[in-house]
C-alpha cells in the first residue's frame, strides 16, 4: 500500500487496532473492533470516523455565492451564513462528477467538502470555470476532518468543546480551539444525529484523543458503508457516475432548475422534458439471502433490467438491501423483481428510501 | 495470537479437519474468520452431495466479501451445520466448535496425509 496517502491520524488508527484498506487513493481504516460492533455503536451510542481523506476547498469573495450557483446544481447564493447544503458538480452532459457539501462559514466565505477520489478533478474542473475576483483554494492537505455520529454525539460535543452543538441538521459553526480555526457542521453520512468537524492537521491527534475519551467508538469504512446504505445515501463512483444524472439518481431536490444557468443544466432540462429514463431504486430482498453487492444482475421475469450499484445486509432490517438503476417502468414502489446472487435468483421488491426510517 | 488446535489437520486454504473414523468435520480456522471479518451468511453443502478434494463446498460471506470454502478431502457430505442459517456469526465466535460447516464421509482417507499439522499451518499463516 506504499503509493497510498495517509491521514495525520494513521498511527492513532493502527494503535487502536485498525485493519487498514486502500480507498480512493488513501490508506484508511476498514474496521477496528469489527464492522458490526462499530455499526451498532453509531446507531446506539456514538462513533467517530476519520474523514481527513475528503477534499476541502475554500471559496471567498463577494462573487463567491453567484459563482457557486453557476458551477454547482443547488442554489448556494441564498444559503445563510451558518448553514450547509448538499449539491452536485456536473459535467456538460448532466452526469455527476461529484456530490459535495457546501458550508457558508462567513458571509463571503464557503467551505466545500468533496470526495477524496475526486478532489483533484473537482479542483481542476472548477478552476477552469473560475469567475474573476473569486478566491478558490484547495486546502485539503492542511486540514483534517472527523465525523462524530450517533445519539451520544451532542454530549460528546459538549465535553470536547464546552458548548452545545446546534440541534438542527445542516447548521455550521466557526470557532477557535487552541488559537486555531475549526468548523463544525451538523451533517453526516449515517442518518444519525451528529456533526463533522474540520480543523488544522496539527490539532488532529489531540482532538482524536479527546473524542475517544468522551466515549466515541472508532469506526471504519465498513460500518460507514452499511450506515449510509441503510439511509440510501449514494456513494459516488458506485451509485453516482458521470453517466448518470442527479434526476436519475432521484436527487433532483438538490438541483435547482429555476436557476438561470449552471454546468449541466441544459442536459437536465432536456431530460426533464423528455422524461427520466431510469431511476436509482431501493431494493429489499424478501427473506433470507446472502448480502447483495455491487454489479449483481436485477431481473424482471427472464429479462435483466439492471444491476445493483451497491448493496449489503442491513443489520437492523435483517435482509439484504441494494441500490440499482432500473428503467422507469419498474421504479414504482412494491414492484417485484429478482436479484441474481451467484447461480440463484432471490425475490426482491422496490422499496421506499431510506430503507431505515429514523425517529426524528 | 491465533488459536490452532493440535488435534486438527489444516488445508492451505484455511479449512480445518477433525477426523473421527471415516468422517471428517470441516470448518474454517480462527485465522480465516478473523481475516474475513463479521460473517453474515453461510451456505453449507447439502447432505448427499459428493465432493472432490479441492472442490468448492460452501460459501461464506462476511460484511466485506464472499469467500469459497473448499473440501479438504473427497467424499459424500453427511451433514451441513444447520445452526449457521440463523447464526452465521458462530463461525466468528467459535470457529473450531459450534461454527463447524459440514461433515463428510471420506472416500479417500489417505488424503488426510496431504494436509498440514498445527505447526505447519502456523508456519503457513505467519509467512
Amino acid at each position: 500500500m506504499s503509493d497510498l496517502q495517509r491521514t495525520v491520524l494513521f498511527d492513532q488508527h493502527t494503535d487502536a487496532g485498525a485493519r487498514m484498506m486502500g480507498f480512493a487513493g488513501w490508506e484508511m481504516p476498514l474496521q477496528y473492533a469489527g464492522t458490526l460492533e462499530e455499526y451498532r455503536a453509531v446507531r446506539g451510542t456514538v462513533g467517530v470516523f476519520d474523514i481527513s481523506h475528503m477534499g476541502k476547498f475554500f471559496v471567498g469573495g463577494p462573487a463567491a455565492g453567484s459563482w457557486l450557483d453557476r458551477v454547482l446544481t443547488n442554489r448556494l447564493s441564498t444559503l445563510e451564513t451558518g448553514a450547509a447544503r448538499y449539491t452536485f458538480l456536473l459535467n456538460e452532459q448532466g452526469g455527476v462528477i461529484d456530490d459535495l457539501y457546501v458550508y457558508r462559514i462567513q458571509p463571503e466565505k464557503f467551505l466545500l467538502i468533496v470526495n477524496a477520489a475526486k478532489t483533484a478533478e473537482d479542483f481542476d474542473w472548477m478552476s477552469a470555470r473560475l469567475d474573476p475576483g473569486v478566491e478558490f483554494s484547495n486546502s485539503s492537505a492542511e486540514y483534517s476532518a472527523l465525523a462524530v455520529q450517533g445519539p451520544g454525539s451532542p454530549a460528546v460535543f459538549r465535553k470536547c468543546f464546552g458548548r452545545d452543538v446546534p440541534t438542527a441538521r445542516n447548521r455550521t459553526l466557526e470557532f477557535e480551539r487552541g488559537g486555531e480555526p475549526l468548523w463544525v457542521a451538523t451533517t453526516g453520512y449515517t442518518g444519525e444525529v451528529g456533526f463533522e468537524v474540520v480543523f488544522r492537521n496539527a490539532d488532529a491527534p489531540s482532538l482524536w484523543r479527546a473524542l475517544l475519551t468522551a466515549g466515541c467508538q472508532p469506526c471504519g469504512l465498513g460500518a460507514r458503508d452499511l450506515l449510509r446504505l441503510e439511509m440510501a445515501y449514494p456513494l459516488n463512483g458506485a451509485d453516482l457516475s458521470p453517466h448518470r444524472t442527479p434526476l436519475e439518481a432521484g436527487l433532483g431536490f438538490f438541483v435547482d432548475l429555476a436557476k438561470e444557468d449552471f454546468v449541466g443544466k441544459a442536459a437536465l432540462d432536456r431530460q426533464k422534458a423528455e422524461g427520466v429514463p431510469c431511476h436509482l431504486c431501493a431494493l429489499a430482498i424478501q427473506g433470507k439471502s446472502p448480502p447483495v453487492r455491487a454489479h449483481y444482475p436485477v431481473f424482471s421475469g427472464e429479462r435483466q433490467i439492471g444491476e445493483t450499484t451497491s448493496g449489503g445486509l442491513s443489520p437492523t432490517l435483517g435482509v439484504a438491501i441494494a441500490l440499482a438503476y432500473l428503467p422507469t417502468e419498474f421504479a414504482k414502489r412494491e414492484t417485484p423483481v429478482e436479484v441474481g446472487i451467484r447461480d440463484r435468483r432471490y425475490p426482491a421488491r422496490v422499496t421506499k428510501k431510506p430503507f431505515l426510517t429514523k425517529e426524528p | 495470537m491465533n488459536n490452532i488446535p493440535e488435534n486438527l489437520k489444516y488445508a492451505d486454504t484455511h479449512e480445518w479437519v477433525l477426523v473421527e473414523g471415516d468422517v471428517a468435520t470441516v470448518g474454517i480456522t480462527d485465522h480465516a474468520q478473523a481475516e474475513l471479518t463479521d460473517i453474515v451468511f453461510a451456505e453449507p453443502p447439502a447432505a448427499g452431495r459428493t465432493l472432490a478434494a479441492g472442490e468448492v463446498a460452501a460459501v461464506v460471506e462476511s460484511v466485506k466479501a464472499a469467500s469459497d470454502i473448499y473440501a479438504p478431502v473427497s467424499g459424500e457430505v453427511i451433514e451441513g451445520n444447520e445452526g449457521l442459517a440463523d447464526n452465521p456469526a458462530l463461525i466468528n465466535s467459535d470457529p473450531f466448535g459450534a461454527g463447524w460447516i459440514f461433515k463428510i464421509r471420506m472416500s479417500q482417507p489417505a488424503e488426510i496425509e496431504a494436509l498440514k499439522d498445527a505447526a505447519a499451518y502456523a508456519g503457513h499463516i505467519s509467512q
